[in-house]
Parts: C-alpha cells; sequence; structure tokens
C-alpha cells in the first residue's frame, strides 16, 4: 500500500511523526531489552518471564491509578512518578523470588532456564488474571502526559512517547552509571568476566546475580509502567513484546549495553518506517527476517563481547 | 551381538518399554475406550512425533527447537490442502441445496471463494495428487529443516540464540499464514474436509482405522529413532552435545550432522502434523504458533527427553491433562502447567522415563528383600555400559 | 629427514595484544619436539593456530608442504593432525571403547556414521590403541569415571587412533603421578615413530625424557631452541624462567 506524497515537505513530516511514534515503541522497547540484556549479558540466562514482569509493572501503575481515582483525585498529576517507581520495586521483589526459589539452580542449563521461567510466565499470567479480570484495563493518565505538541503545522508529536523516550533515556543513564562508575557494577562486571576469580576475591557472586536479576526484572516493571502511557493492559500484555525482545537482545549482542541501544533503535524504527508503506504485518516479517539474515552472517550479534570465555 | 533388531529393540529394558507401549496402544487403549476417546487418544498421538523428534534433536543432539510446530503444521497443511481439494471436488456430488452449489466453484476451496480468488493458485496444485502430496509432507519441512539447520549450524549460532531463533520463525510463519487468507484459509485454517480418495473419514470406523494407522506410524518412528540412536551417529550425538569442539577435532563436520537430525525431527514432527489432519479434520494456524511449539516441547520433557518410548506417554499424559483441566478447573490449568514445566527442569530433568529408571532398581530390590527374608541387598551399583544420562552440563 | 610442519614468522593479534609474535617453527617427520615457556607465553594459542580454532593475523603454516592456515578444522584433521587438548575433554557419557570408535576415522560423513558397523578390523584397531595406552582392561568403562591420567591416556589414544601425521599435545602429563609420568613417556616415544609430535609441558624432567630437540617461548617469541641441554644453560632462558 503506498501512499503517494503530494511534496517532500510531507513526506519529510510523515517521516518524522512515524519517527516520533516509533519514538514511544523504542522507549518500551529499549527498556525491556535493558532489563533482558542485563539478566542474559550477566548471566546467561534467557528469562521468558520478562513480559510478565512488564505486565506485573503496568497493573501496578493501573492499580495505582484506580488508587488515585477512588481515593483521591486531587493526586492525578502526582502519582505517575510514584507509580513508575513502585513497578519498580514491585517488579524486582518478584523477580529477586524467582531467582532465589528457581533460576538459581539452573545457571548451568541455560536451555532448562529457558523453559522453566516460561513456566513462571505461565503462573504470573493465570495470577494477574484471576487478580484483575482477563479483560483489558487502562490507567488514568494525568494530564501533562496526554495530547500532543505541534512544533509546525505538518507535525504532532505525542506528548506521550516523548516522555516514554525521556524515561528510557533516564533508566539507560542511570544503568550505565550503576554498572560502571559504582562499586557494585564492577562486582557485576567482574563477576560476569571471570566468576571464579570474582568469586576468589570475596565477590559474593550469587548475591551479586540475585540483585542482577532482580534489576533486570524491575527495569521491565518500568517498561510496564511506560507501557501504559501507549497502550492499555491485559495479562497477555507482556507475552506480545516478548519475542521481539529476545530479537532485541540477540541482535544487539549479549551483555553489551551500547548493542542493545543500537539495536532496539535500528528495529523499532525500521519497523515504524516500514510500517507506513507496507501492512503492519509485512513491516514486522520483514525486519525480522533481515534481522535474522544479519544474524547469521554475524551470530554474534551487533556488538560482540570481548571476553575470552 | 550387532544384528538390526537387538539395535532396534535397545536391550532387554527398551524391548520391555516397546512391548508395554505396544500394549498398550493396540490392546489396552482399543478395548477400553470408546469411539470419542479412541479419536482423541490418535489426536494425542499425533503430538506425540514432535516429541519422538525432539528426544533425537533436543534429549541427544542438544537442540532446542521452540519452533517444532512449525514442521508439524507444514506437514499437516499439505495434507489438508489435498483433502481440501478433494472435498472441493466432490461438493458437487454432495448432498447440499442448490443455492450453495450455485455460490461455489467447483475444485475451488470455499475459502479461496471468501476471497474472491477465481484459480487455483499455482502454489496448490501438487497436492491434487495423493503420492505427490506425501512427498511433499516430508520433503517441504525437510527442506526447511536443512535451510534453516544449514544455515545455523555452519555459522556456529547454537544454544539459547537457535532456540529464540526457531521461536521467531515460528512465529513468522503462523503471521504468514494468518496473512495470506486466499492461499491458506487464514486464522480458520483449512477446514471441513471429508473424503481420502473416496473414502468418508468422518465414519466411526474411520476412525478406529485412523487411530491404528497413527499407532503403527508411533511404533515406526521410535523403532527408527533406535535404529539412529545405536548407530555410530547416535553416539556422535551424545558426544557433540557434551563436546562439540572435541568432535570437530576428531574431524567430524559437527554441522552437518547437526542439520541430519534436525531434519530427521522435523520430518517425524512433518509425518505427525499430516495424520492430526487425518485424526481431527482440520489445521489451522493457532496450532502451530508459539505456545503449542513449546507445549510440544514438553510434552517430550514430561516423558523423559532420553526416551523415545516415554516421549509418547509424556505427550498422552499432558494432553490428557489439559483436556481435562480444562474441561472441570480451567483456572487452574496453567497454574499446573507452569509448575510442571519448572518440576521437569528442576527436579526432573529425565522426566518420567528417568523415574521409573530410578524406580524399577528400587523395586527389584524390595522384592529381593522380600524374597531372601530380612535382609535388604547392598545397593548395586548401576550397569556402567548402559547408555547414562545427563547431569547439568555446561551447555550454551 | 623430511621436514613435516613449517611455520614462518606467525603472528596472531587480538585487539592489538599478539600473543603469538613473528614465531617461526620446523620440525621433521619423525621428530619429537617440546615447546616449553612460561605462562602466557603464546604455547597454547600455537596450537590454536595449527590446528585451526584460532585464524592467524599473518605468517603461515604449512603441514606435508600444504597451506594449512586457511583449512576448516575437520579439513586439517582430515589432512592428518591430531590435538590433544589442555584439560582432558573425552566423552563423559560414553564408554572408553565408544570413545575411541567415534575417533576413528572411518565414518565421518552423516551417511557414514549411519551406517557404520562394528566390522572386526575397527574393534582390532580399538583394541590396538587401548592397549598402547594402558587402558585395555577399562574397555568398557564410563569416561566420567577415569582417573585424570586416564582421561589424558584416553584422550592421547583418540588421538592416536586416527593416526595422524602429526600430534599436538597440550600437556599430556599434568596431573599424573610418577609411574604415569614414565609410562607416558615410553609411550610417547613409541608412537613418535613414523610421525611428528609437538608436546607442550611444564615438567623438565618429563622434557628431558622425550624431547629430541626444545622450543622455548616467550612472549610470544621465540626465545631459544636446540636440545635440552643447550636450552637449560641459555643466558636468557634462565633469565625468563628465574626472574621477570
Amino acid at each position: 500500500m503506498y501512499m503517494l506524497a503530494t511534496s517532500w515537505a510531507d513526506l519529510k513530516a510523515i517521516l518524522i511523526m512515524q519517527g516520533f511514534a516509533g519514538f514511544g515503541l523504542f522507549g518500551v522497547f529499549l527498556l525491556m531489552a535493558l532489563g533482558l540484556a542485563i539478566i542474559f549479558g550477566q548471566m546467561r540466562v534467557i528469562n521468558m518471564a520478562h513480559g510478565e514482569f512488564l505486565t506485573l509493572g503496568a497493573y501496578t501503575t493501573v492499580w495505582c491509578s484506580h488508587f488515585v481515582d477512588h481515593h483521591g483525585p486531587w493526586m492525578l498529576p502526582y502519582y505517575y512518578p510514584v507509580a513508575i517507581v513502585l513497578a519498580f520495586f514491585v517488579a524486582a521483589i518478584v523477580g529477586y523470588f524467582v531467582e532465589i526459589l528457581l533460576v538459581k539452580y539452573l545457571y548451568l542449563r541455560p536451555l532448562d532456564t529457558l523453559l522453566a521461567t516460561w513456566g513462571v510466565s505461565l503462573i504470573i499470567q493465570q495470577a494477574l488474571r484471576s487478580i484483575f479480570g482477563a479483560r483489558e484495563d487502562s490507567a488514568t493518565l494525568p494530564d501533562w502526559l496526554m495530547g500532543s505538541w505541534s512544533p509546525t503545522d505538518a507535525i504532532d508529536i505525542p506528548k506521550n512517547a516523548v516522555y516514554l523516550l525521556g524515561i528510557a533515556l533516564a533508566m539507560l543513564l542511570l544503568v550505565y552509571i550503576l554498572l560502571y562508575r559504582s562499586k557494585w557494577g564492577l562486582s557485576v562486571r567482574a563477576t560476569v568476566q571471570n566468576r571464579e576469580m570474582a568469586g576468589a576475591v570475596g565477590i559474593n557472586t550469587k548475591w551479586t546475580d540475585r540483585m542482577t536479576f532482580a534489576l533486570g526484572c524491575g527495569i521491565a516493571g518500568i517498561a510496564g509502567a511506560a507501557f501504559t502511557t501507549i497502550g492499555s493492559v491485559s495479562p497477555q500484555a507482556g507475552s506480545l513484546y516478548i519475542v521481539d525482545t529476545f530479537i532485541v537482545v540477540v541482535f544487539g549482542g549479549a551483555g553489551s549495553i551500547l548493542g542493545t541501544v543500537l539495536s532496539a533503535f535500528g528495529i523499532a524504527q525500521a519497523q515504524s518506517i516500514l510500517e507506513f508503506f507496507l501492512s503492519g504485518v509485512l513491516a514486522k516479517i520483514f525486519v525480522l527476517l533481515g534481522v535474522i539474515v544479519i544474524l547469521m552472517f554475524r551470530p554474534q550479534g551487533l556488538i560482540a563481547s570481548k571476553v575470552r570465555r | 551381538m550387532d544384528t538390526v533388531y537387538s539395535r532396534a529393540l535397545g536391550g532387554k529394558t527398551g524391548a520391555a518399554g516397546l512391548i508395554v507401549l505396544c500394549a498398550l496402544l493396540f490392546l489396552v487403549f482399543p478395548l477400553t475406550l470408546d469411539n470419542f476417546r479412541l479419536n482423541l487418544m490418535a489426536k494425542y498421538l499425533s503430538y506425540s512425533f514432535v516429541a519422538i523428534g525432539l528426544v533425537l534433536c533436543w534429549g541427544y543432539g542438544g537442540i532446542l527447537s521452540l519452533g517444532q510446530g512449525l514442521f508439524w503444521g507444514f506437514g499437516g497443511y499439505c495434507m489438508a490442502a489435498f483433502l481440501k481439494l478433494e472435498a472441493a471436488r466432490n461438493i458437487a456430488r454432495e448432498a447440499g441445496t442448490d443455492q450453495i452449489r450455485a455460490l461455489t466453484t467447483v475444485g475451488l476451496p470455499d475459502f479461496m471463494d471468501w476471497n474472491q480468488i477465481t484459480q487455483l493458485p499455482y502454489i496448490w496444485y501438487p497436492f491434487r495428487s495423493f503420492p505427490i502430496t506425501i512427498i511433499m509432507v516430508f520433503l517441504v519441512p525437510t527442506l526447511l529443516a536443512y535451510i534453516i539447520g544449514l544455515a545455523m549450524f555452519k555459522r556456529r549460532v547454537i544454544g539459547v540464540y537457535f532456540a529464540l531463533i526457531t521461536q521467531a520463525l515460528c512465529w513468522l510463519m503462523e503471521i504468514l499464514f494468518v496473512t495470506r487468507q486466499g492461499w491458506t484459509g487464514g486464522i480458520n485454517g483449512i477446514t471441513d474436509l471429508r473424503t481420502c480418495l473416496g473414502w468418508d473419514i468422518r465414519t466411526k470406523s474411520a476412525m478406529v482405522t485412523l487411530y491404528f494407522v497413527t499407532c503403527i506410524c508411533v511404533v515406526g518412528c521410535v523403532v527408527l529413532g533406535r535404529l539412529i540412536l545405536a548407530s555410530k551417529l547416535g553416539r556422535l550425538l551424545i558426544a557433540l552435545r557434551d563436546g562439540e569442539d572435541r568432535v570437530r577435532f576428531s574431524g567430524y563436520s559437527v554441522a552437518n550432522q547437526k542439520t541430519f537430525i534436525f531434519c530427521v525431527a522435523a520430518a517425524i514432527s512433518a509425518l505427525g502434523g499430516a495424520l492430526f489432519v487425518f485424526n481431527v479434520g482440520f489445521m489451522s494456524p493457532k496450532l502451530v504458533s508459539i505456545e503449542p511449539s513449546i507445549y510440544m516441547v514438553i510434552f517430550c520433557a514430561v516423558g523423559g527427553r532420553y526416551s523415545l518410548v516415554g516421549a509418547v506417554y509424556g505427550a498422552i499424559l499432558v494432553n490428557y491433562g489439559k483436556t481435562y483441566f480444562s474441561e472441570q478447573f480451567p483456572n487452574l490449568w496453567y497454574y499446573f502447567m507452569g509448575a510442571v514445566f519448572i518440576l521437569v527442569t528442576r527436579f526432573f530433568p529425565r522426566g518420567l522415563a528417568g523415574i521409573v529408571e530410578d524406580i524399577i532398581p528400587w523395586v527389584q530390590r524390595r522384592i529381593a528383600a522380600r524374597l531372601v527374608r530380612g535382609r535388604v541387598p547392598a545397593k548395586r551399583p548401576a550397569p556402567v555400559t548402559r547408555l547414562a544420562v545427563e547431569e547439568p552440563v555446561s551447555g550454551s | 629427514m623430511a621436514t613435516a610442519l613449517a611455520i614462518e614468522g606467525l603472528t596472531v593479534s587480538f585487539d592489538g595484544f599478539k600473543a603469538v609474535d613473528n614465531f617461526s617453527l620446523s620440525v621433521d617427520e619423525g621428530e619429537l619436539r617440546v615447546v616449553i615457556g612460561p605462562n602466557g607465553a603464546g604455547k597454547t594459542t600455537l596450537l590454536d593456530l595449527i590446528c585451526g580454532k584460532t585464524r592467524r593475523t599473518s605468517g603461515t603454516i604449512r603441514f606435508k608442504d600444504r597451506d594449512i592456515s586457511r583449512m576448516s578444522e575437520e579439513n586439517i584433521v582430515d589432512h592428518g593432525v591430531g590435538r590433544k587438548f589442555q584439560t582432558p575433554s573425552v566423552y563423559p557419557k560414553l564408554t572408553v571403547f565408544q570413545n575411541l570408535e567415534i575417533s576413528f576415522p572411518k565414518g565421518r560423513g552423516v551417511w557414514g556414521s549411519l551406517f557404520f558397523r562394528h566390522s572386526p578390523d575397527v574393534t582390532a584397531r580399538v583394541k590396538e590403541v587401548a592397549a598402547e595406552v594402558h587402558l585395555e582392561q577399562k574397555l568398557h568403562t564410563m569416561a566420567e569415571h577415569l582417573s585424570h591420567g586416564q582421561k589424558q591416556w584416553l584422550e592421547i589414544g583418540m588421538v592416536l587412533i586416527a593416526d595422524p601425521q602429526l600430534m599436538l599435545l597440550d600437556e599430556p602429563v599434568a596431573g599424573m603421578s610418577a609411574r604415569e609420568r614414565q609410562q607416558t613417556a615410553d609411550l610417547l616415544q613409541r608412537i613418535c615413530v613414523g610421525r611428528s609430535v609437538v608436546v607442550i609441558e611444564h615438567d623438565m624432567n618429563f622434557v628431558k625424557q622425550i624431547a629430541h630437540k626444545v622450543t622455548v617461548m616467550h612472549q610470544g617469541k621465540l626465545l631459544a631452541e636446540g636440545s635440552m641441554d643447550e636450552v637449560q644453560n641459555n643466558q636468557k632462558v634462565i633469565e625468563v624462567y628465574l626472574g621477570h
């Protein structure tokens, strides 16, 4: 379905808008991929339940919004940042328990971890269904998050996309500082590169793993909070993103934050822009196929980790 | 003694397992189940083919494919295409109103009519003939597996990466099949299948016959799997799973070996898909997507990923559980399934077959103790020549 | 005597770090060459380069007068090179017999291995090699139940059964008792007849026993070469080994 743009200015405007619309999606992708990349890069664990942590974060936000609706609508403009923080902690705590009870026993068997975490995702999904019901729900958003911003007549940029991107970039910065500028981040990187040696110098590798897993899940929770600004939430909301997220992480190169960012950006943008020319489904197919073909030529992803294992 | 028989039977325990399975499939079930449940059993067995294939490529080869639904589905779709064409050809002869006959184009499946397609697409041409359809059922999935396998394995894409890519490919296939409505019947799939070469497959007696055909194929695939595993290739697969580098340095082309077993698993799965279409009468994209593909892996894991016979039991049990639970306790089903996933990876990596293997010596000791009256014999060391099973191994 | 292995100016650099730096080596047929050097000298990397596990940055590797530096691992093995790894990598879930059988050079293709039959000559050869490596009593033991030293022997046997013209052995006696070392020394002296053997080792007594010639590596470069006596009295070698 090709639309003939009537002028170059029009086309440019459309591309920019598609680009920015893509930013909203990109923000969610980025946060999900960031969380997963941390977990996968650190522990080579594929967390199939990652989408469910997004859903957990989203439902936390929705719950907050309902709470605000019932108990104090005056809180409406202020509750959202609180909800984000809460979403992080809810997801992180659940992730913490998943690690303690299950994942830590399966470190040497990544394929089994894949299956086991799929089981966790089923359980979480059903639990959410029982608590919140199977129908979609959404959060009442404060005014400052809604609407769009029009720098020119032809361009209409949705506000939530900008804020979403802002949240994602802020998280990225935070994670970067955490991983590369803090003592804890140092122990995380040490454990990734040489687990035995790290343990030998007194780093509690088990604790590091646990915290890392919880952090990754927490970030997915934030993705969920962010997600409420662009869509409504259902128990299956997260699982729709999971395959895409894995592809983003694998394509970016396991264990590389920069790779994940580039990959998320590239894939989200490619999809958004292609979606304009082709039907949504065909765009997805082409992007996916393209990624797989590239992966075959460069299996280590965009930015390979330089670790000699 | 290295004859074909002994390899196929797999020693004393192997033969016993096979005999029990045959007894169950050919005697116990037909005698105790009514037609409806027998047909259900045939449906479960159609799924077990994928599990059998996974024992070969996952349990022994270490290749986890989360997209076996892809091959199962292709086999099914090929067969469904043939049966649909036959149904469409016969629609004029079927009892029905003139109105219906006026609306349909003879020889064209109904969904093509609904999508304003007036001529049979070229892609459907091979499925007008039964022998060619049979060839396609095996050829298409195997060719796909060959391309995917070779492309991935030559580039040393393994482990989780490979699993995730197969999952993505499976998803792609589902999307493709849903959107090409005119060619594949879209989201409803291909339905309303009636006869095969003139033989009505919907009658009660047909269902029973198809059940037995399915059983014969299941046992055949188990025996084929045994033969492969008993060959040098089988030992190579175990070696590959545990030490890929070493195998490469023994002069083997690892990529070729892996691609081969992946293709075998694909072909067996395709057979299952085709039989499913016979037994159940339709095929839809929902059956071949990500979720069913992961379930197929669980059939294999529950039964025992190192046991071909176990895979069959796993498929039967999990499917039976699904039917029963979904009716009685629909909410509990997901919790139960989640728990199964966790249990089978964390506590019972060898599945039910592993439990049986552990219980049998225990039972033997107890019986011996009873006979000897009061003295429990010391635990016999495990026989060393048995193909031992996997402990947690670092693999990725 | 003919030159079997000829390496010239071999260099491999990882991100600027030269693990092997302008290294040259020449091994004759029937010679047992031992490569020694402190840790990190590049010895294992040298073997990795020869057998194709790592790709060189520059230089040539010629074996039996053919450039093998760009061949794939399995082709290099086909060409007559066999390697034993530093940590014993036998197949733990297979028996000694099966380990050796898999390493037998027949039936390497997919169809070949599918229809490979236990012909009497295969069985005979497996038993023969097992006897060479002192494992004839353990033919039906699971490889994971062998002692460390026995695993080393098994791996040597797995390399031997393919009858390679060039054997690369990385620390074959690590973890062995004194008696086992003696047996291994005898074994190595037996098997280097008619083929070339390159050994990496740290045990100087063992090296003295088996080496025809010794090559010393340091920081990826060739430091010294000669008989064991010459090398042991070489000033540079003494410096490197006794202090940094």
